[in-house]
């Protein structure tokens, strides 16, 4: 067995390294048809007619569906049914897929999709989320009566009086961007009508089970009708669940309607105008304290983008508003959050989850009122913070778990020497071409998903005759290393080795429902599940064999492929026990269910438990300002976060790596550039993704304390790394120019990197 | 349609495909080499990087008829030796994550590394910075030439 700990491994590494691996682009069926989409030019505008016979005589051409072609129902949503699988009354947005053209051939479909004339009628377009919760503002979905999505609220203590007993109230204003995730597969999906009547889908989606809605919905059968079957994912990051699981839809309908194979292959065009993306924040932020540095109250107003349909809007500004104050305890809050229906690009899930655009906030303010009091800004932190037994802001108390914020702050204050690095900042003052800063930020997060919905998960463990092991779990593979994950924690449960063990590649109807691979859950939940099948599975061999081994079945250990009895004095190897099992009629088999810890919330009031544990993390970032130019140059990070425990080292400190990279094209460098509802860049050509170039050296330390409601003592580390990193940059480039930014992505003019000093 | 022989990992193909055809649909679609992946068609991002005579090229910008007569060397040219000290360098510091760019990246290290034997981290990050990786995988993508500039150097 690898030493994984130390080296790592993963199941499908030499897959992925010599081309063998086959995303969903590189499937080919016969007979397979290829469709792809057609959008329109309009924003917002009445869809009066789509006129199709022209495409449907150009050659090649098999098909062209529009709307009215969907046997099911054309709307569905996670949580309003207002996503449309063709635009029907109205254009919403520029992404908005009109009708979708079927052909022999790829180039065929192209060719055709050109000659689709859309007849629409131009509505005035509502482009600005604030503008959105007007009373005269354009309704972007009339039916739904208001441009309302969803609000969320926190009430806490006597915001009044919290402001009364303040002596320091600061009130800043921050704006965030729309962001791309930026996978580097774009969206494909390819479907099989099967002859036992099950749509087979595959594609490049990260949630099987939510996709399997989608296409059961569109096609109008019961979703064991539908067979959703996990591929290697080119990247998701959060972003290929709605939108991509309705091209998995379009692409399921041709292959019903037409009884052939379908593929549809998505352009990087089309992919960056309809994907979702991270939602633009307007953040009105008070916060009122006592000369002392104690955080009284906090009052804030925060306006979310969601773009023309609801996707997961409810459930990213609920983690916002949970989490309105960052791990500080305050005692008087009043939060009021709103997301809000534009004729902008939709907005959605992506890695963070409305938390990076709050952190910036709150790691940067709090920075704001540190030295507005004259004290040290890690002491203002350290004064607020959570600690061991503390309440947060929506009521809950801090004991189920280790509470280690100030562990992991101390251990990157430490490691990148931050007082005194601090020390050395610039200011905005200095005499060579380059300003210095050190920055760093902080925060908390609430593990999976908490009172967004039902947390469970499975894992099947199904030996074989000969000691070898299929694994079966609800999660999915995106690419993070889920299945390799699951293997090793199994490796480790069963005590034997990795090789025996086969991750089953992940089908929607071989494992129940498990939920989406979302929120930082894989490990936590699918680990879980794992963990208790293999315990399950330990005592249904234990029982059998503990006479044997001259113990009960609680003491047999299960250690390098033996079963030990008591005392070490007799034992059994696994592969012996299992093959006589099968001879006693006993199969070696386990379900394992792992269900989350029950929260409990009140939306009126926002109080509650709200997630069942939570992880600590801090980061700090070193980097230099040019005065001429303001080009930022960032030198060095360190990243500390609590994992509770680490599976694979290799995989976990991968996600520091790819969080922090991400964040800080978040911080510096990425920006869809809205502009009347389109997306000023249409490729990759100015939308900037973190290079290596633009990176710091960066370090990850790993703190692991255990956390016992975890089967595994796993939680969570794939968003939590995404989510400081914009306001550790922030804050460096304050401590370096002087300068203090608002708004995202941060723009730095030569005039703002010379007039600093404080 | 003309007719072009493309020497594609170190064998002759006839292909009959239009003359501005991009060398990558060539390979995927002809010739079923789908190592080779399609992430902008501009040659933006390299996910589609192969070798043409030694050099990364991107394949999804570069006409079929421009290929022609030139050696071509994909992801499963490079499988297909035994040992490769890149792709091994690759497995060892497990650099994989999602994968979907890792091709383009080992035959942009590979190209790397016939130039300069021994790159600093600085001259990988520059070399390097035409393939994008949203994983983040560039400080194991580095770790990784410099080992397989070791294991090529004939160091253990």
């Amino acid at each position: 067995m690898p030493d994984v700990k130390e080296k790592g491994w993963r199941n499908d590494a030499y897959a992925k390294v010599t081309g063998k691996a086959k995303y969903s682009d590189d499937l080919k069926f016969v007979n397979m048809l290829h469709a792809v989409p057609v959008y329109s030019d309009y924003v917002h505008a009445k869809l009066v007619q789509v006129h199709t016979a022209e495409a449907e005589a150009s050659p090649g051409v098999v098909k062209v569906l529009t709307s009215r072609d969907v046997p099911g129902s054309n709307h569905f949503g996670q949580i309003i049914r207002d996503f449309r699988i063709f635009a029907d009354d109205k254009i919403r947005y520029h992404g908005d897929v009109v009708a979708m053209v079927v052909a022999e051939t790829r180039a065929q479909a192209l060719q055709a999709a050109a000659r689709v004339r859309i007849e629409a009628e131009p509505l005035p377009a509502l482009l600005d989320a604030e503008e959105a919760l007007r009373p005269d503002a354009i309704l972007v979905h009339e039916n739904h009566g208001s441009n309302i999505i969803n609000t969320h609220h926190v009430r806490r203590g006597d915001i009044e009086k919290g402001f009364a007993v303040s002596e320091l109230i600061l009130e800043r204003v921050y704006e965030t961007q729309f962001i791309e995730h930026a996978y580097m597969e774009p969206e494909v999906s390819v479907c099989l009508p099967r002859p036992d009547g099950v749509m087979e889908v595959r594609g490049s989606m990260q949630h099987p089970f939510s996709t399997r809605r989608f296409v059961a919905t569109c096609l109008g059968v019961p979703l064991a009708a539908v067979e959703v079957v996990g591929m290697p994912l080119g990247g998701g990051f959060g972003g290929k669940d709605d939108t991509a699981a309705i091209v998995c839809a379009r692409t399921a309908l041709a292959a019903r309607l037409l009884n052939r194979p379908v593929k549809m292959a998505y352009s990087r065009e089309w992919s960056i105008r309809e994907s979702y993306k991270r939602h633009p924040y307007r953040v009105y932020y008070k916060m009122g304290l006592t000369r002392t540095g104690e955080i009284r109250a906090v009052q804030c107003k925060i306006i979310a983008d969601g773009g023309a349909y609801c996707s997961v809007t409810p459930w990213v500004t609920w983690r916002s508003t949970v989490q309105c104050c960052g791990p500080y305890a305050v005692e008087h809050v009043h939060c009021d959050t709103w997301g809000v229906y534009t004729n902008n690009v939709v907005t959605g899930a992506m890695r963070g989850f409305g938390s990076p655009q709050m952190n910036f906030v709150i790691e940067s303010i709090i920075e704001e009122a540190a030295a507005e009091l004259g004290l040290p800004a890690i002491e203002l932190r350290r004064r607020n913070m959570v600690r061991q037994g503390s309440v947060t802001i929506t009521g809950q108390k801090l004991d189920n778990h280790t509470v280690s914020m100030e562990q992991v702050l101390d251990t990157v204050f430490q490691e990148i020497g931050y007082e005194k690095k601090l020390g050395c900042c610039s200011h905005g003052q200095g005499d060579g071409e380059e300003l210095y800063g050190i920055g760093l930020a902080m925060s908390y997060r609430g593990v999976s998903l908490g009172a967004e919905g039902v947390d469970f998960c499975a894992a099947i463990i199904n030996v074989q005759a000969d000691g070898s092991v299929i694994l079966d779990v609800g999660v999915h593979e995106n690419g993070q290393g889920s299945e390799t994950a699951m293997s090793l924690i199994l490796a480790q449960e069963l005590g034997i080795d990795l090789d025996v063990i086969h991750y089953k590649r992940s089908s929607t109807s071989t494992i129940p429902d498990s939920g989406t691979t979302v929120a930082s859950r894989g490990t936590i939940m699918g680990g879980g599940a794992v963990a208790l099948a293999a315990r399950e599975l330990k005592l249904k061999i234990a029982k059998l064999f503990a006479a044997e081994l001259d113990c009960a079945p609680e003491e047999v250990r299960f250690v390098a492929n033996q079963l030990i009895g008591k005392d070490e004095k007799k034992s059994l190897p696994f592969a012996e026990a299992i093959r006589r099992m099968f001879q006693m009629q006993q199969f070696p088999y386990a379900l394992g269910v792992y269900r989350a810890p029950q929260v409990t919330w009140d939306e009126e009031i926002g109080q509650g438990n709200a997630y069942f544990t939570w992880v600590y993390g801090c980061q700090a970032v070193e980097l230099t300002v040019n005065k001429t130019t303001g080009k930022v140059k960032l030198l060095n990070a360190v990243a500390c976060h609590d994992v509770g425990k680490a599976i694979n080292n290799t995989m976990l400190v991968g996600q520091f790596f790819g969080g922090m990279a991400m964040g800080t094209g978040y911080a510096l460098h990425e920006d869809l550039n809205v502009v009347d509802g389109k997306i000023s860049h249409g490729n990759l050509n100015r939308y900037h993704l973190p290079r290596a170039l633009d990176l710091p050296e960066m370090k990850a330390v790993v703190v692991e304390n255990y956390d016992a409601v975890s089967p595994t003592g796993a939680k969570s580390i794939g968003e939590p790394t995404n989510e400081i990193m914009a306001p550790a940059i922030a804050n460096a480039i304050f401590h370096a120019t002087g300068v203090r930014h608002y708004k995202l992505p941060i723009k730095i003019t030569a005039q703002d990197s010379t007039k600093g000093g404080r | 349609m003309p007719q072009y022989t493309l020497n594609v990992n170190r064998k002759d193909h006839v292909v009959d495909v239009a003359a501005d055809t991009p060398l990558l649909w060539v390979l995927r679609e002809t010739l079923g080499l789908t190592g080779t992946k399609y992430g902008c068609g501009q040659g933006l991002c390299g996910s589609c990087t192969v070798l043409m005579d030694g050099e990364a090229v991107r394949s999804c910008s570069l006409a079929v008829a421009d290929a022609a007569g030139k050696s071509i060397i994909t992801i499963e040219g490079i499988a297909e030796e035994k040992d490769h000290p890149v792709v091994k360098a690759w497995l060892e510091e497990e650099v994989s994550q999602c994968g979907y760019c890792q091709p383009g990246q080992i035959l942009s290290a590979i190209a790397l590394l016939k130039q300069k034997a021994n790159p600093t981290d600085a001259e990988i990050d520059e070399a390097m910075s035409g393939v994008l990786c949203r994983c983040g995988t560039y400080p194991r993508i580095r770790k990784a030439i410099h080992r397989a500039a070791q294991l090529k150097g004939g160091g253990q």
